[in-house]
């Protein structure tokens, strides 16, 4: 690799961005640090696209700013703002070559012929298309595709890169290979990049932070695990992994300590959120795999009536319902010996950091 | 069973453009190698008679270049015009769609006197203008070849139009924002990534404006007059005027391969630049 330029930091700055009366982004803001990865993470709708088209000066904010390295880039058309960008169906300009396609910045910057041709060569290697120059984009792979448009974003060298779902149209084995690609090209130029996308799997494997979004806000922005273990909002507890959920009361309050009773027939302590008073309605919130099984009754455990268990690859999920109706999965490790027909109680296990939300009625 | 039933669907459509399509046109030919108005003694003097006259191809030059013209002005009217069309809010894209398809909802007939109207020398235009204080004495726009051009331009509008926006709405939005982002204008966009894409639906506008501007014999006469004469005046006049039909069979022949000979070349250019729209 030649100069590896200086990554940027990437500030959004309370952006609202209106469509006519309804709010598509409402007051984000997010501080990124130079030459990390950060994923905008939500459901169709939630506004990552729009935040994203913002970045790249595609569309106009109704108020709040972008800046990269300090300095406000709205008042820069999107062809001045030096910001990469690959879209999910590539956008490659069909009428021309593989080669054509990644000199097109080059070109529209005036860079010299030399330069360009050199430019061209560096970056068709960096992915891995050297022998694919005088290809038209139709006749490549999706996966090339990609690897093309990624050539073409990268070639002017841009100050941030942008990705737009760009793995949604890639098939599974393809898009593990293309994610490891193009983290490693990252790493390798140190840019600063901003991942849009509505998998989970892929901001966590992807990225450094997470912005889990919803409704134009931004719920939580946090490290994968961070946003795994200790989700903030019962938006991001649901949408981010498998959760059971448990409805509940708050039995009595104690240095930031809630002791919860649940509807189905226990009770145990954990931490407590800020606004919470006793005898709150909650909700509890337990991933699968820091559940457990039982055949002892006792004060922590309630009683569920066991349905199906499923072999998950080394895991054994079993789906259990409470006595107040509410459906649960426990994940364990499998295990040689046959299942435990006794096992009628449900506790938590022995690590488990339960969440707690209060219950919106 | 569904192979045969296939082509004997098409049946019908082929006895129909056999009868009434070919054939007449195998009689047109027919006729034109006959030496006289009677249709009785077969030869070749009405072809000579016709390719030995040097104002035969002065109407032929005429007639292509009338084509050309109209080509020219309704590309540089009708272009900007898709743009804009491609930018517009879709309630106003609807109002567009209606006024561009609007010249074919009404009469040629209609078209062309409403045209008479608004070039003539009391008409919309001189009168603007005259008040506008632009020109003290009235233009001469009736019985010209501009005037001719100018309403022939709108009246063929929607041939351009009409495939141009079809192909240009199928283009990838991203392609434009896609540009923009590697640094380049809205110029070198629109040069190097719009208008190339757009070539299939311009080149299909260029075969239609120019195959129906050269042969609208209405528009031709009633606007251009019996001065400026085009090759289906010339038709006209020898066929349905004069009674001789073998010339004017030569002249009707004349007309269908010249005009073929540039829709078959526009159409090639068309196939070339064609096939990257779904790539």
């Amino acid at each position: 690799m030649q100069s590896t330029p200086a990554a940027r930091t990437l500030d959004v700055e309370d952006l609202t961005v209106r469509y006519g009366a309804a709010l598509a982004v409402d007051g984000v803001t997010l501080a990124i640090e130079p030459g990390e990865v950060v994923a905008l993470l939500g459901p169709s709708g939630c506004g990552k696209t729009t935040l994203l088209r913002v970045i790249a000066g595609f569309v106009r904010q109704a108020s709040g700013r972008v800046r990269v390295d300090g300095a406000t880039i709205d008042h820069l058309p999107a062809n001045q703002r030096n910001i990469g960008i690959v879209f999910q169906n590539y956008a490659l300009f069909p009428h021309m070559t593989v080669a054509e396609n990644v000199a097109y910045g080059l070109r529209a910057r005036g860079v010299r012929s030399s330069e360009v041709q050199a430019r061209i060569s560096r970056f068709l290697d960096i992915v891995q298309l050297a022998g694919f120059r005088e290809r038209l984009p139709r006749q490549l792979s999706g996966g090339q595709q990609q690897r093309v448009a990624l050539a073409r974003a990268l070639a002017v060298e841009p100050s941030i890169l942008l990705l737009d779902e760009p793995f949604a149209a890639l098939d599974r084995n393809l898009r593990l290979d293309m994610q490891i690609e193009v983290k490693r090209l990252q790493r390798t130029l140190g840019l600063t990049t901003i991942l849009v996308t509505h998998d989970q799997d892929e901001a966590m494997s992807v990225a450094d932070r997470i912005a889990v979004m919803n409704k134009g806000k931004v719920e939580q922005f946090d490290t994968p695990v961070a946003i795994y273990d200790r989700p903030q909002t019962l938006f991001v507890n649901g949408f981010i992994g498998t959760t059971n959920l448990m409805n509940g009361k708050v039995a009595a309050l104690h240095d930031g300590t809630a002791t919860v009773v649940l509807d189905a027939g226990a009770s145990f302590s954990l931490s407590a959120p800020a606004k919470i008073s006793v005898g709150a309605s909650v909700l509890i919130s337990v991933r699968p795999e820091q559940l457990a099984l039982s055949s002892v009754p006792g004060p922590g455990a309630w009683k569920i009536q066991p349905g199906l268990s499923l072999p998950l690859g080394a895991q054994l999920v079993h789906e259990a319902r409470t006595v107040d109706g509410a459906s649960l999965k426990i994940v364990e490790p499998r295990r040689a010996s046959p299942a435990d027909t006794a096992r009628v109680y449900c506790t938590l296990a022995a690590d488990a950091r339960p969440t707690l939300f209060p219950r919106s009625t | 069973m569904i192979k045969p039933a296939e082509w004997q669907l098409a049946l019908p459509l082929a006895l129909a453009f056999a009868s009434i399509f070919l054939a007449p046109l195998l009689m047109l030919v027919g006729v034109s190698f006959f030496n006289d108005d009677k249709i009785s003694q077969p030869g070749l003097a009405q072809w000579a008679k016709f390719l030995g006259d040097p104002f035969s191809y002065k109407v032929i030059a005429d007639t292509l270049l009338l084509g050309v013209k109209t080509v020219c002005a309704t590309i540089v009217v009708g272009y900007p015009l898709a743009l804009v069309y491609l930018d517009a809010p879709p309630r106003l894209q609807k109002v567009m769609i209606f006024v561009i398809v609007m010249p074919l909802l009404l009469s040629v007939v209609v078209r062309t006197f409403a045209w008479i109207v608004v070039l003539g020398r009391e008409g919309v235009i001189n009168q603007l203008l005259i008040s506008l204080g632009i020109i003290s004495e009235p233009l001469r726009l009736l019985q010209t070849e501009l005037g001719l051009v100018i309403s022939l331009t709108q009246i063929e509008m929607p041939l351009m139009l009409l495939p141009l926006i079809s192909v240009m709405s199928r283009l990838d939005p991203n392609l434009r924002d896609a540009s923009a982002a590697l640094g380049a204008s809205r110029w070198r966009t629109l040069f190097t990534v719009i208008v190339p894409l757009s070539m299939p639906g311009l080149v299909a506008g260029c075969l239609l404006v120019f195959a129906s501007s050269t042969t609208a014999f209405i528009s031709q006469t009633v606007i251009g007059g019996v001065r400026l004469i085009y090759l289906p005046l010339l038709i006209w006049q020898q066929s349905l005027v004069v009674f001789n039909w073998p010339f004017a069979a030569v002249v009707s022949i004349t007309l269908l391969i010249s005009v073929l000979t540039v829709v078959s070349a526009l159409s090639w250019l068309g196939r070339r630049s064609g096939g990257y729209v779904h790539g």
